[in-house]
């Protein structure tokens, strides 16, 4: 053997440099962090919220609530569509169990027109099936069912739009890197670092959002200079940068009278269809009428969503609001629109707060464990190994950067759990070199030569260190799938810390050991 | 060269088989008095599997915990648990889950945390506040033990496809023991058991297969080199080389958890707890119950012939070794 091939020992030596470099960015604080230059790594372990202190919340979107909601509107729908001036379908019963709405015909020859009518309420979805299944059965009862399908996707959007309103209210709070994400089918996982009394937050995720149609003022000058004319307000566009529009102050139709947005297609153009409630649609459809060929503008939370020309009177209650949208474009602004309220209750089922006290406190202390685990190992492995021992600790040093450098890189969050998983590493680190040494020892004990004995040593040692560490190994990611929060913490710097001690007891302590040969050719071997 | 500290001497021979009766015999009985502690007993649940409340607070002097339980016990929240936590200053408040769903559980840290401002104003600070409802903990408690079976249901099949079947079943005896046996301390210690003690079982089960299959990887070795040893000579063999290495990595893995036990804060004090027991009853399975039950269930030398697929690449090696 102990030619050590270049090629691994440039690997050996990259993965060292790797680990070091990206270590060192979590000695330095994060003000001078940012005047370094932009070619060196500036990642830092993120802190888990058991850490830096910072609340977890965990909500879940009422399922129940967006059912029936859903269920609600359609019975409203189908009142709108049957009722209209001076041409009636007459129906009595109408209503909903939970599940189908319906109501009966007064007169069965109705049932073309009806059909005809409640059109508009079944739509086809991107799947090719109808949401609502509208069926006319015996003595003019009428069924409309929304499919499974449909109340799926409802109740999805449904999540979508409050993790959306949610994160636009955490974020109206300046918390700093929030993270607000789905979790499973109807949860909510709110994560604010640095807030360690999260009742304001919590109040703000009940209230609701302000939606607004307005007419656009085009008696103003838009320019920047331009004065106000008394009756309306400058708003600073959504998403179109620096664009201001000038609306007039009086709202046209509020955010409350919307009951639904979706995004659909129309001529095979994405566009985004709105439904209004009964008022809504009334006060829309007086604004449309006498505003025909002008724009309105769709205010949300202060600012223009977007300021389409009327087209025609909208009188239906339910619009369709066409401008070259992408289909990811039409979706957004669905979302947005419906985004004008929570479309329902959110439950908080699970909270952890921490005091930045106490995450300061476990960090100190998980430091000082660290270092004095570290410090009594090592010590161990001299007085075990001698210089032997060494070589192993340099392995075992390198093997602390290395984890710090890869959850450094990853972005991959230290958790409390996580620190204690380190130290468990620290622990476990040595055993790939205490298994190579030992065998070295009996390959020593049966007479072979110190360059035979360390070579099959490493050899011997290889597959037991390869089984040893992929047992240990399944546990850890079975760990990182079903574990959550802290545990998979643990989970993660498990794992990394299984491979780098792997790598660096089989390369960087064989690497060592075999220039040291090299230099020293010993006749005798001390281990 | 100055002398190596060496925790096992060179060439032990100890008859670890001949103990084997004795063994099973402790473990056995280890087993039984866990189990019955555990459904006798119980386990002390924190929060995440009981849901419920917990808060810590900071005082700015050691409050009178007498005074602060019936405080708090008169709010009508049930059981309400306090205990200083690493300091006199430092209280942990336990309330037991509240009846209803997850808002009754933040009523009632409102509740709490209106009497604390009102009998201690600005001299308390909130380390931490938690609270899990109902549907999450009962989640919680399905998902750890699906990961527990999970992992070990994983590793069986490892060592079925390395090594063969009797070693797989060695195995899995000698987890089902270490977790039993831990889940046993966990009911007589009355350590919170959460979430972190389930990753604590987890690693345990990790690190007791680690050290199983170490000897097992020696014993289907010494098959191999050892054509006419008795069975019982030579899995005595094996862990006899192995138990230099068995207890050499043991004892680095409890001085970091030794270390971490005692400096390592409050928080993971009951982890740290954990895995020490773990790692002692891990080694021990492993010399005393996966070794030696690998004779009880018949593993012979046929049966490791017969086997033969990890085995040709060690027979080619030792073949090229000796060219």
């Amino acid at each position: 053997m102990n030619r050590f091939p270049m090629w691994k020992i440039i690997v050996v030596l990259l993965v060292c440099a790797f680990g070091i470099i990206y270590t060192l960015p979590n000695f330095v604080s994060k003000s001078s962090l940012s005047g370094l230059p932009d070619w060196l790594p500036t990642k830092q372990v993120n802190l888990g919220l058991d850490l830096q202190g910072g609340s977890h919340l965990l909500l879940q979107v009422d399922a129940g609530a967006v059912k029936t909601k859903m269920m609600d509107s359609l019975v409203d729908g189908v009142r709108d569509s049957l009722r209209q001036q001076g041409d009636n379908v007459g129906y009595r019963d109408l209503g909903h169990d939970g599940e189908i709405v319906s109501f009966t015909l007064r007169d069965a020859a109705d049932e073309e027109k009806a059909r005809e009518r409640l059109s508009d309420l079944s739509n086809i979805m991107p799947n090719g099936q109808r949401d609502v299944v509208i069926e006319v059965g015996d003595g003019g009862r009428v069924t409309l069912t929304p499919s499974e399908a449909a109340i799926i996707q409802r109740l999805s959007s449904a999540v979508d739009q409050s993790i959306e309103i949610v994160r636009r209210r955490v974020d109206e709070t300046g918390v700093n890197e929030p993270t607000i994400q789905r979790q499973g089918r109807d949860r909510i996982l709110v994560q604010l670092p640095g807030v360690d009394d999260p009742d304001r937050i919590k109040r703000l995720l009940g209230e609701t959002a302000q939606l607004t149609f307005h007419m656009v003022d085009l008696t103003a000058d838009v320019g920047a200079a331009g004065r106000v004319p008394p009756g309306s307000k400058r708003l600073q566009s959504l998403n179109e940068g620096s664009r201001t529009y000038i609306i007039e102050n009086r709202v046209m139709v509020s955010g409350e009278n919307l009951e639904d947005a979706q995004a659909t297609f129309q001529n095979g153009q994405p566009v985004v269809s709105i439904r209004f409630d009964g008022l809504g649609a009334k006060q829309f459809g007086r604004a449309t009428s006498e505003n025909v060929g002008k724009p309105f503008a769709i205010v949300l939370d202060n600012k223009v969503v977007s300021a389409p020309r009327i087209n025609e009177p909208i009188l239906g209650g339910a619009a369709v609001i066409s401008g070259g949208f992408d289909v990811a474009g039409a979706q957004d602004l669905a979302l947005l629109l419906r985004a004008g309220a929570l479309p329902a209750p959110l439950d908080i089922l699970e909270e952890r707060s921490v005091g930045p006290d106490l995450g300061a406190d476990s960090i100190a202390a998980g430091e000082v464990a660290g270092v004095i685990g570290v410090i009594a190992v090592a010590v161990f492995m001299v007085l075990s190994y001698g210089l032997f021992g060494i070589f192993a600790n340099v392995a075992l040093a390198m093997n602390i950067f290395l984890i710090m450098a890869v959850l450094s890189v990853l972005g991959a969050t230290l958790t409390l759990p996580g620190i204690a998983g380190i130290v468990l590493t620290i622990g476990m680190a040595v055993d790939a070199n205490v298994l190579i040494f030992e065998r070295i020892r009996e390959e020593i004990r049966v007479g072979k030569s110190p360059l035979n004995a360390v070579e099959s040593g490493f050899a011997r040692a290889f597959t037991t260190i390869i089984d040893a560490n992929v047992t240990t190994g399944i546990a850890a990611v079975i760990l990182f799938v079903m574990g959550s929060g802290p545990v998979k913490g643990f989970a993660v710097t498990l794992l990394i810390g299984i491979i780098s001690s792997m790598f660096t007891a089989i390369m960087l302590s064989r690497m060592l050991i075999s220039f040291w040969m090299q230099r020293k050719r010993p006749k005798t071997l001390e281990i | 060269m100055m002398r190596k500290l060496k925790l096992i001497p060179d060439n032990t021979n100890i008859p670890f088989l001949k103990f084997r009766m004795m063994a099973f015999i402790v473990s056995a009985v280890l087993i039984l008095a866990s189990i019955g502690l555990f459904f006798s007993l119980g386990l002390n649940k924190g929060i995440d599997f009981e849901g419920g409340i917990l808060v810590e607070v900071g005082m700015e002097q050691a409050p009178e915990l007498g005074d602060m339980r019936s405080s708090l016990g008169g709010l009508g929240l049930g059981q309400v648990a306090l205990q200083s936590f690493g300091s006199d200053t430092d209280i942990l408040i336990r309330v037991q889950r509240q009846e209803g769903d997850a808002s009754a559980q933040e009523e009632a840290v409102t509740l709490i945390k209106q009497q604390l401002a009102q009998d201690y104003g600005d001299a308390i600070s909130y380390r931490r506040v938690e609270f899990v409802g109902p549907t999450v903990s009962n989640e919680l408690v399905i998902a750890a033990t699906e990961a527990v079976v999970v992992a070990v249901l994983a590793m069986l099949v490892y060592i079925w496809l390395r090594f063969e079947w009797h070693y797989s079943v060695g195995a899995v005896i000698a987890l089902v023991h270490d977790v039993i046996l831990t889940i046993g301390m966990f009911a007589i210690t009355r350590i919170e058991f959460n979430l972190a003690s389930v990753a604590a079982i987890l690693t345990i089960v990790g690190y007791s297969i680690n050290d199983t299959v170490v000897v097992y990887d020696r014993i289907r070795e010494n098959f191999r080199r050892f054509k006419k040893l008795s069975v019982q000579d030579l899995i005595n063999l094996s862990i006899n080389e192995t138990l230099t290495r068995t207890t050499m990595t043991s004892f680095t893995t409890l001085l970091a958890l030794v270390a971490l036990y005692i400096f390592g804060g409050e928080v993971i004090r009951g982890f740290a707890m954990a895995m020490i027991f773990g790692i002692v009853v891990g080694t021990y399975s492993s010399i005393f119950v996966a070794a030696p039950i690998l004779l009880q269930i018949g593993l012979t030398h046929q049966k490791e012939e017969e086997e033969g697929f990890a085995g040709a690449e060690r027979a080619d090696a030792d073949a090229e070794e000796k060219s």
